[in-house]
């Protein structure tokens, strides 16, 4: 089963009905020992940056484990960006720091946050974006982005560009809400639910 | 680019969609989640549930119809009408709301705003202004309009933002159901104040209406009931419509 952790950032209501739609439902570890079992594991979240340091030391190594195991980690929103080194946001709290590179407030030359409808600029073929079609939108809610690092595979540009999916071997990211983007957001959910199925 | 959004306002009563709505081959024309889904199909990008009664009766049944339109749409969901405590709120957002609007219990107590923001973030909170022309000014009025709040429009716009709200809704008083079209110097003035968006409501009739409020109105979001309901393209024809205008919409959905 795909672990769903909930550090308290935001509800995770939809992020739960998302997955049902794709068709899987989601456990929520309780201990970071729960993830054991995991054969994923989403990280989710809104909010001020601050919110990540309830993934305290355990949480971090129980991830890294999994990783090790071969588990594949989501994150989306604030837990793409927690998968960075760290953000502006809050310098003081460390990322995960499996990919490179930091977090920053979008320019002030348009409206930040940035909420609502944008188009995803892929940039290289993506797992995770298997079977979406050139020009989908999807539902942003934010103030703070991911740098393009070599990982992105799509950016989005609101004042300047980000990166709005990152994708490696293991790992994945969306700047955005799949479970808020219509149909081609559960496409991306039910994608990653593949990609943890013991044949993928 | 970031797109205009369209959003589509249901307002229920006792779990019923209470305006007119003429859609064909609806069974069950009063049923939110069936207009939801008619709406999702077409491609509007938000939904705002409205509870017009927002009595403690239908409290339930809000919490149920807000479980059924969000068990099978997968776009914003927000919901007002009657938020009037942080009880509220979870309720709304337990069901499946991913937003909370607030209107006369912000201005009773704007700490409420400062609240909701620290508790689900302000992604998670809408701050609906109904305002009304008064002597040059834009005043605020609460309860539906009834009552005048003593607040000018974009300083409690701006009041708002400072608190922690992520959007804002603001009607026109004035427009609202006349179909004239939305009250674009109203708009802009509170949209040109604010970092935040602002979601343009009141007077929508024509397709011109959401040009005008999306390019002179300086509006980040347009939402209609009725105009709506007219036809049953209304909303894909109006996004071709914008398209054409130069007007940045989601067309694939």
């Amino acid at each position: 089963m795909i672990a769903l952790i909930d550090y308290g950032a935001g509800n995770l209501t939809s992020v739960r009905k998302g997955f049902a739609a794709a068709g899987a439902e989601l456990y929520t570890p309780r201990t970071p020992r729960d993830l054991n079992r995991a054969s994923g594991v989403v990280v989710p979240g809104v909010g001020h940056f601050t919110a990540t340091a309830a993934l305290g030391k355990e949480w971090r190594l129980a991830i890294h484990r999994s990783l090790d195991r071969g588990i594949r980690l989501f994150g989306i929103c604030l837990g793409q960006q927690w998968l960075f080194e760290g953000s502006e946001e809050d310098p003081h709290v460390p990322g995960l720091g499996v990919i490179k590179g930091w977090c920053r407030r979008l320019p002030p030359t348009l409206k930040v946050p940035h909420v609502g409808w944008n188009s995803l600029d892929v940039t290289r073929p993506s797992r995770l974006l298997t079977g979406i079609e050139p020009g989908t939108q999807a539902y942003f809610t934010h103030s703070y982005a991911a740098d393009i690092t070599p990982e992105a595979v799509a950016t989005t540009t609101h004042a300047a560009p980000f990166a709005s999916v990152v994708e490696t071997d293991l790992l994945f990211g969306v700047q955005f809400h799949p479970e808020k983007s219509g149909n081609a957001g559960i496409q991306m959910l039910r994608n990653f639910v593949a990609l943890c199925s013991p044949s993928a | 680019m970031l797109s205009k959004r369209l959003i589509a306002c249901l307002d229920v009563r006792n779990g019923c969609v209470v305006k007119g709505v003429q859609f064909e081959g609806l069974r069950n024309a009063g049923d939110p989640a069936a207009l939801a889904r008619r709406y999702n199909r077409e491609g509007i990008d938000e939904l705002v549930i409205l509870d017009v009664t927002a009595t403690l009766e239908s409290r339930q049944a809000l919490a149920d119809t807000i479980r059924a339109v969000s068990r099978e749409l997968f776009i914003p969901l927000a919901v007002g009408g009657g938020i009037r405590s942080l009880d509220d709120a979870e309720a709304a957002i337990e069901a499946g709301a991913d937003k909370v609007s607030v209107n006369s219990a912000a201005l009773a107590d704007p700490s409420l705003v400062t609240k909701l923001a620290a508790r689900y973030g302000s992604q998670a909170i809408v701050v609906a202004i109904d305002a009304k022309r008064a002597e040059g000014r834009f005043a605020v009025y609460s309860r539906s309009g009834s009552t005048a709040a003593d607040r000018e429009a974009v300083e409690w716009a701006r009041e708002a933002e400072r608190r922690g709200a992520g959007e804002i809704l603001l009607t026109s008083i004035d427009r609202d159901g006349t179909r004239e079209g939305f009250d674009c110097e109203l708009t802009a003035a509170v949209s040109d104040a604010v970092s935040i968006p602002v979601i343009a409501s009141g007077g929508a009739g024509t397709f011109q209406h959401f040009l005008d409020v999306f390019t002179s109105g300086h509006a980040d979001a347009a939402l209609a009931a009725s105009v709506f309901h007219y036809s049953e393209h209304a909303v894909s024809e109006l996004k071709r419509f914008l398209a054409d205008s130069s007007v940045p919409v989601r067309l694939r959905y």
